[in-house]
């Protein structure tokens, strides 16, 4: 790896070197927990309350992530197999799978050392009906204290006062218990305050970097590169001063390679010419993460804007971590997460992105296990089509289960679709020819 | 003469099509993909050269008078010699590597006998053989392997009977050998070989001495023309393994629709079922792709799928939509994940149902699978173009003109006769374009 770092420009170095360490530095302090003597708190990337943990002085471990760092390093296909070996159905969401298969092979963390049995269970996002019956597993497992946040879901495209009321209220009444009664610790509304303020600052840092993608060319890659910018704001350092100086640094990387007029940095070094500008919906596959990544832009094609890299939040809709209303802001954030949003909204966002990036097309990567992303996206694939008139298209692979990622098949597709946009675009230039 | 060429290198068959500087396809020639797609892209090029030199010949007969033979009948015993001498140069390749192996000693029989059962099993070999080149005989397939190992294992068996040895030797080393055979890259003389084969008609009393002069000026002047490959562009799965530059290659999905748009100018659907994917295409007036479906995840309900209940049923591909063509009675085969079809198979077998109705069952359950993908592209417009081996099966047809019917209404649907290549077509158009345009 060390050797891959200095064949980069040094300034890429330092963000994704603070990243790097940031990340590893989560998982230290989890499997130390024995000598720093941290309470563990179990919760999932959308919707998590990391400021209000953290206000807590406890730790932040998330099952899918753990899950996703699995696959990236080819381990999950033989923990979703165990998993399926005890009996759970092939059918099954494969991030529950790997995170069961993982328990079954001694919860070893991705620094070699075993993950600390959780202390507290916290869910509190409920527009994925899998997460529940996740957590009910791993309750079973763990028998330890398990709080659920009732997230109403925007069936009407808005989050209302009530809505936002009822969510308050069971922090009030059953989070905030909780948190305190597993880390002995009181509540301090001021420390809560502190850590929102940071995030607000390092979600406006986000946000451009996210945006910046509006430029030609784009500067990165909003899904697969955006994957690493997301991993502090979507872990456990949102609200920390880290995250603040993470996100400064990434910025001002960012700003140069504006000024520079580069493309995007790939595994493969920086990118060629940008052909194809993308809009992304869907998670990605992460066992052959590099691999699908590899796929676009060794044919100049860009992802300019995606809705998965705003599952951990929908800042650059206008949401802001608000330190002068926490609590309620709190609320509005589990509210406000991607996949809670009705189809309608989701096809909006989408619509935007289309318009305000200039993207070329929407590719679907329509996953095999998860519902909660996958149902309905026909149907906004197709509105978006008629609204924007750019063409859509779907991949199908899966999370994290080896098994349903066919490479050359998920590239004939790819390289299909590229063709087809360049080729419409061709057949539209020598309309207008003809026409002149 | 400038030449356009295009290759779709499919996962169960390799197409090309040769197509001249108006566009004007000149012919098309095609193999089974076997393991070696260079091998393959050669002999679908070869094959579709041969087909072009006999395209031009029957133009150039047409223009000449006083054959007593008509041009037809001139160009199909012409053909049949010059198929009959390809197929001894494959089948002498053939018997070296037998014998090879046969003196190899690996076998439990001493290499002389062994060597003395295959000269025997290739001589009667050639006569039997060589009667399906015989004018009026009918030819099951035009692959080499598959004409060969038929009669192989019948002289085989005769001939071990004779000399006391087990005909499962002979077998195993014909397996061994056929493998190689295929992948011998082909090195066909074309003027030889065609001056040969007209020789040869003469000798077989099929063409009269009168004809045979006409007919060998024209096929002379044909012979002189050069076929320049001008441009050569590949498509299909094995695309990338051809040799030739990344400007080369273009995807099925576009060589498709814009072969569909060549073969029917008012095609605005493509439905392609293939041996291992399933296309829904939508095209613009001019052949563009505008929207796209297919299968990535998992290739259930695609061509493969009727390969391996025809193996099931040992039955031949060919075979399978004739017999559903009979059914009378509606069965539902709810599962296209192709190995559970093979289990419900059994199981309706074993309840009584008829063979017939349950592959009746198994046609409409391809087709319903492709209704899906379809609609995912976009629906089914006028005209719908089916292509892909699939399109060659009856009773696939039957089933996707009812289901289309019942949920688009009447439409124009096409099915070409050569289907089969509308891929190479569009990818011949493409290299033409890449030229010409």
């Amino acid at each position: 790896m060390s050797a891959n770092i200095e064949t980069l420009d040094p300034q890429k170095d330092s963000s994704m070197l603070m990243q790097k360490e940031m990340i590893n530095s989560n998982y230290d302090a989890l499997t130390d927990t024995a000598n720093n003597g941290k309470k563990v708190c179990s919760t999932f990337v959308p919707g998590n309350l990391n400021e209000l943990i953290q206000s807590f002085g406890m730790l932040n471990n998330l099952p899918e992530t753990n899950a996703i760092q699995n696959a990236m390093r080819q381990q999950s296909g033989g923990m979703i197999q165990s998993a399926e070996r005890m009996g759970h159905s092939e059918d099954v969401c494969t991030y529950v799978k790997a995170d069961i298969g993982m328990m079954s092979k001694g919860n070893i963390a991705p620094n070699g050392k075993p993950m600390p049995n959780p202390d507290l269970l916290l869910l509190s996002y409920t527009g994925c009906f899998t997460f529940m019956k996740w957590f009910e597993l791993l309750r079973q497992e763990y028998k330890c204290p398990t709080v659920m946040l009732q997230v109403p879901y925007q069936g009407d495209g808005e989050v209302t006062q009530n809505m936002r009321d009822f969510v308050v209220k069971q922090l009030k009444e059953e989070v905030i218990p909780a948190l305190e009664q597993v880390s002995g610790n009181k509540f301090d509304i001021d420390a809560l305050r502190e850590q929102m303020r940071r995030s607000a600052q390092a979600e406006d840092d986000l946000v451009w970097v996210l945006e910046s993608a509006k430029n030609k060319p784009s500067p990165i890659d909003a899904y697969f590169g955006a994957i690493y910018y997301l991993g502090p704001m979507f872990t456990a350092f949102r609200g920390t001063q880290q995250a603040v100086d993470y996100y400064k640094v990434l910025r001002q990387e960012i700003e140069q390679r504006i000024k520079n007029g580069q493309g995007p940095i790939t595994p493969g070094g920086s990118m060629g010419k940008e052909k194809y500008r993308i809009v992304m919906e869907g998670p990605p596959n992460w066992t052959n993460f590099r691999e699908f990544w590899k796929m676009f832009y060794d044919e100049g094609a860009v992802v300019v804007a995606s809705t998965y890299t705003k599952v951990g939040g929908v800042y650059d809709q206008g949401f802001r971590h608000d330190a002068d209303n926490p609590l309620e802001s709190l609320a509005d954030y589990c509210l406000g997460c991607y996949t809670n949003r009705n189809l309608p909204k989701r096809v909006d966002m989408l619509e935007k992105y289309v318009k305000d990036y200039e993207a070329d097309g929407l590719l679907i990567n329509s996953i095999k296990s998860c519902n909660s992303f996958s149902a309905g996206q026909l149907m906004m694939m197709q509105e978006i089509e008629k609204r924007t008139g750019v063409p859509g298209a779907f991949v199908e692979t899966d999370l994290v289960d080896p098994r349903y990622f066919s490479a050359a098949n998920v590239k004939n597709r790819l390289e299909s679709y590229f063709q087809m946009i360049e080729q419409r675009r061709q057949g539209q230039s020598n309309m207008i020819a003809s026409a002149r | 003469m400038k030449c356009f060429i295009g290759i779709d290198l499919g996962s169960t068959t390799t197409k090309a099509v040769v197509m001249d500087d108006t566009g004007t396809p000149l012919g098309h020639g095609i193999t089974n993909s076997r393991s070696n797609y260079d091998t393959a892209a050669l002999v679908a090029k070869t094959e579709a050269l041969i087909s072009a030199r006999l395209v031009l010949l029957r133009q150039e007969l047409d223009k000449s008078s006083g054959l007593s033979l008509s041009t037809d009948d001139t160009i199909d015993m012409l053909e049949r010699h010059f198929r009959l001498a390809q197929f001894l140069v494959q089948l002498k390749n053939l018997q070296t590597l037998c014998d090879e192996k046969a003196a190899e000693g690996n076998y439990k029989e001493d290499p002389a006998t062994l060597g003395k059962a295959l000269d025997g099993t290739f001589a009667s070999l050639q006569v039997e053989l060589s009667k399906l080149f015989e004018p009026g005989a009918e030819r099951k397939s035009d692959f080499f392997r598959d004409l060969a190992g038929t009669v192989y294992m019948e002289v085989a068996e005769a001939e071990a009977d004779k000399l006391k040895i087990n005909s499962d030797t002979l077998i195993n080393i014909y397996d061994k050998s056929i493998i190689e055979v295929e992948n011998i890259p082909p090195e066909v003389d074309m003027s030889g070989t065609f001056m040969a084969a007209l020789d040869s008609t003469l000798n077989a009393d099929e063409i009269q001495t009168t004809d045979f002069g006409q007919v060998q000026s024209a096929l002379t002047k044909v012979l002189d023309i050069e076929l320049e490959e001008t441009y050569v562009v590949g498509t299909g799965y094995g695309r990338a393994r051809l040799p030739f530059p990344k400007e080369h290659i273009r995807s099925e999905i576009l060589c498709h629709g814009l072969g569909a748009h060549l073969m029917y100018p008012k095609t605005r659907t493509v439905l392609d079922i293939g041996g291992q994917d399933t296309k829904g295409i939508q095209i613009d007036e001019s052949g563009i792709v505008v929207n796209f479906q297919m299968n990535d995840r998992c290739a259930a309900g695609c061509g493969r799928y009727l390969g391996y209940i025809a193996d099931e049923m040992q039955l031949g591909l060919h075979e399978l939509g004739p017999l559903a063509m009979k059914s009378t009675k509606k069965v539902s085969i709810n599962s296209t994940c192709t190995v559970f079809a093979g289990a419900e198979l059994r199981d309706r077998l074993s309840l009584g149902e008829k063979r017939e109705d349950i592959i009746a069952g198994l046609h409409r359950a391809i087709i319903l699978r492709s209704m899906s993908i379809l609609s995912r592209s976009g629906g089914v417009d006028n005209e719908l173009t089916f292509t892909g081996g699939v399109a060659k099966n009856e009773a696939a047809v039957k089933e996707l003109r009812i289901l289309v019917q019942e949920n688009y209404g009447d439409l124009k649907i096409n099915i070409d006769p050569d289907s089969i290549y509308t891929g190479a077509l569009g990818a011949a158009e493409f290299a033409r374009r890449a030229v010409e345009a």
